[in-house]
């Protein structure tokens, strides 16, 4: 075997979603050792979120935990040469990027950190120019056209792939910072880096995109939310995170740090490879297409899987748009009620509350009753409620375009307390906030449009 | 159920036969069902029909489609307009669809004999079910 093929490349999952464990990425870069420390922020809400924040705040808009966490790390990640590809950037990766250069000067490190600012993905300027060109961007879900909602939209932009990571790191980043890069290739672009893959060598780019995919949600795919034998998980206080430890040819081992707790297994895996699965034939991304049918999972020694036999078909000539707009008001109130017939009074709240709402003329999309400890999370799946139950939430949501409405309904959630039902609690935290609902509305791309807009800036602290 | 037919199957809750995880895209759900045990997984292929999780999920979902992976001896559902509108328009608790999985849990399945009483639950439990 020629020393390229025996080349082993360790990419380590430091954080799984925005507001993930603070602690992962300072044990992945000490607890033993990795090359690269990928670190996923975004999901399909989390954009709605940052977008919100940067409507309020011109210099928000990306995940605010990264930079402090850049600088606990930062010493390390240059000390052993590791370096950090991250999707943090959310909706304003220039100035996530401008704030990790900071944490570096304060830690003394001139010269010695380079950022790799991938912008691109944000089309929200240039949505006019491409309705006018013809491009409908319809919602994938419901057929209709950006028109119906464009004045509406607060956020628009492009899943694009792992090309500028690799550029950025072929360039000397030793951090790369960037906006809606999909979760996997936050890995694929570094593996496709160390080992030259080509892009349209479509299996080893399957092969990189399921290992992104495999430790993208952080320690989900370590023992974390695993739900075989739960009980048998050990050492949860102190999670090890997964690391991909992957070869030229495609293969690799998925495992984590020695003297961690979780477990990686060849259930902890399949778990993680079943979260959010669509088709399983063709998991698109901007990359290639991968087909899960085609894995081969095998264990190799204790918390080790070796992963091999992937194969992968041509990326799709479109990409994929995450546009967030501005669709009304919810709120969400609730109250415990306690044994005896704890579902019981409940529900006769329930009825009142909904009574007082109507009386009122109050105007609303939907209004959503659901009875925590009988019905909420299994429906009627659950079965009758147990008449013994000790206690019972209320949890009543309503959702509106009328602010108002969704003001007034928050003012009648407390009257119940003296007003209804007996055996109430659970108040303490005052009215329940009026949330905007920034909504999600995905669609598709010709990725010709977007390609050429994309660029990798190279900033040294 | 005619006596013959009790003693060559019995229904099982999936809970015993399989593990899950479930997510969301948008306003879809997705359940993958993993078989515990190699042998398990052509009794859920055969079993755990697109027709009768649709059924174990009416007035819940809009549509079903069922996905093989033998590979990985799982299935894998999508439960279209499942998620009430889903992300954040969506007023449930549970708007992303992570405990749909356990839901399907739930299913019972005909099993043979010999396999209810490996896999299925011993004596003092068989009760509390």
């Amino acid at each position: 075997m020629t020393a390229a093929a025996k080349k082993v490349v360790r990419v380590a999952a430091g954080q799984g979603f925005w507001g993930d464990w603070l602690e992962a990425p300072v044990r992945q870069v000490q607890g033993g050792p990795i090359d690269y420390l990928m670190m996923d922020y975004l999901a399909e809400v989390t954009m709605s979120i940052m977008q919100k924040q940067k409507s309020r705040d011109p210099r928000m808009g990306y995940a605010r935990d990264f930079p402090p966490l850049m600088e606990r790390i930062l010493p390390d990640v240059v000390a052993k040469g590791i370096r950090v590809t991250s999707n943090a950037g959310g909706v304003n990766p220039r100035g996530c990027a401008e704030a990790v250069l900071e944490a570096a000067r304060r830690l003394g490190l001139h010269g010695k950190v380079t950022v790799g600012l991938v912008s691109g993905d944000d089309i929200l300027e240039r949505l006019d120019d491409l309705l006018a060109r013809g491009h409908e961007l319809r919602d994938m879900d419901t057929g209709r056209p950006l028109a119906d909602i464009r004045d509406k939209v607060l956020s628009a932009n492009a899943y694009i792939g792992m090309a500028p990571i690799v550029e950025a790191l072929a360039g000397g980043a030793n951090v790369v910072v960037t906006g809606r890069v999909t979760d996997t290739g936050l890995t694929l672009g570094p593996l496709v880096h160390e080992f030259g893959w080509r892009a349209d060598d479509w299996d080893h780019i399957a092969a990189g995109t399921i290992a992104g995919h495999i430790i993208e949600c952080g320690a989900q795919a370590s023992g974390g939310n695993l739900l075989r034998d739960w009980r048998s998980v050990k050492g949860m206080v102190n999670p090890g995170f997964p690391i991909v430890e992957a070869a030229a040819d495609g293969t690799f081992v998925v495992t984590k740090h020695p003297h961690t707790g979780g477990v990686v297994s060849i259930p902890s895996v399949t778990e993680q490879l079943v979260y959010e699965m669509g088709d399983p034939h063709a998991y698109i991304t901007p990359d290639g297409v991968a087909d899960f049918t085609s894995i081969h999972l095998e264990p190799a020694g204790r918390d080790r899987v070796r992963v091999s036999g992937i194969r992968g078909g041509p990326r799709t000539p479109m990409l994929k748009v995450s546009i967030a707009y501005f669709y009304g008001y919810k709120a969400v109130g609730t109250l415990v009620y306690a044994w005896p017939d704890a579902y019981d009074k409940a529900r006769a709240a329930d009825r009142i509350l909904r009574g007082r709402l109507k009386a009122l003329g109050l105007e609303f999309d939907q209004v959503l009753t659901e009875y925590v400890g009988a019905d909420a999370t299994h429906g009627r799946l659950a079965g009758p409620p147990d008449p013994e139950a000790p206690e019972v939430q209320l949890r009543v949501g309503v959702r509106s375009r009328d602010r108002a409405a969704v003001e007034r309904f928050t003012r009648e959630i407390a009257p119940l307390v003296l007003t209804g039902p007996p055996s109430v609690t659970g108040f303490a935290g005052g009215r329940p906030a009026v949330e905007e609902i920034v909504a999600y509305w995905p669609a598709l791309i010709d990725r010709r449009e977007i390609e050429p807009h994309v660029r990798v800036e190279l900033l040294t602290a | 159920m005619p006596r013959a037919a009790a003693s060559a199957t019995r229904p099982l809750q999936l809970r015993y036969l399989a593990h899950a995880r479930s997510g969301d895209k948008g306003d879809t759900a997705n359940v993958g069902l993993i078989a515990l045990a190699p042998e398990l997984y052509p009794l859920l292929q055969r079993e755990v029909t697109r027709a009768r999780v649709a059924r174990h999920f009416r007035g819940m979902t809009s549509g079903v489609d069922r996905f093989e992976l033998p590979n990985l001896g799982a299935l894998n559902f999508l439960l279209h307009g499942a998620l009430d509108g889903g992300g954040t328009m969506s007023l449930k608790t549970d708007a992303q669809g992570k405990v749909y999985s356990t839901a399907l849990l739930r299913m019972e399945i005909p099993v043979p004999a010999a396999i209810a009483r490996r896999y299925g639950p011993k004596a003092p439990r068989s009760r509390a079910r």
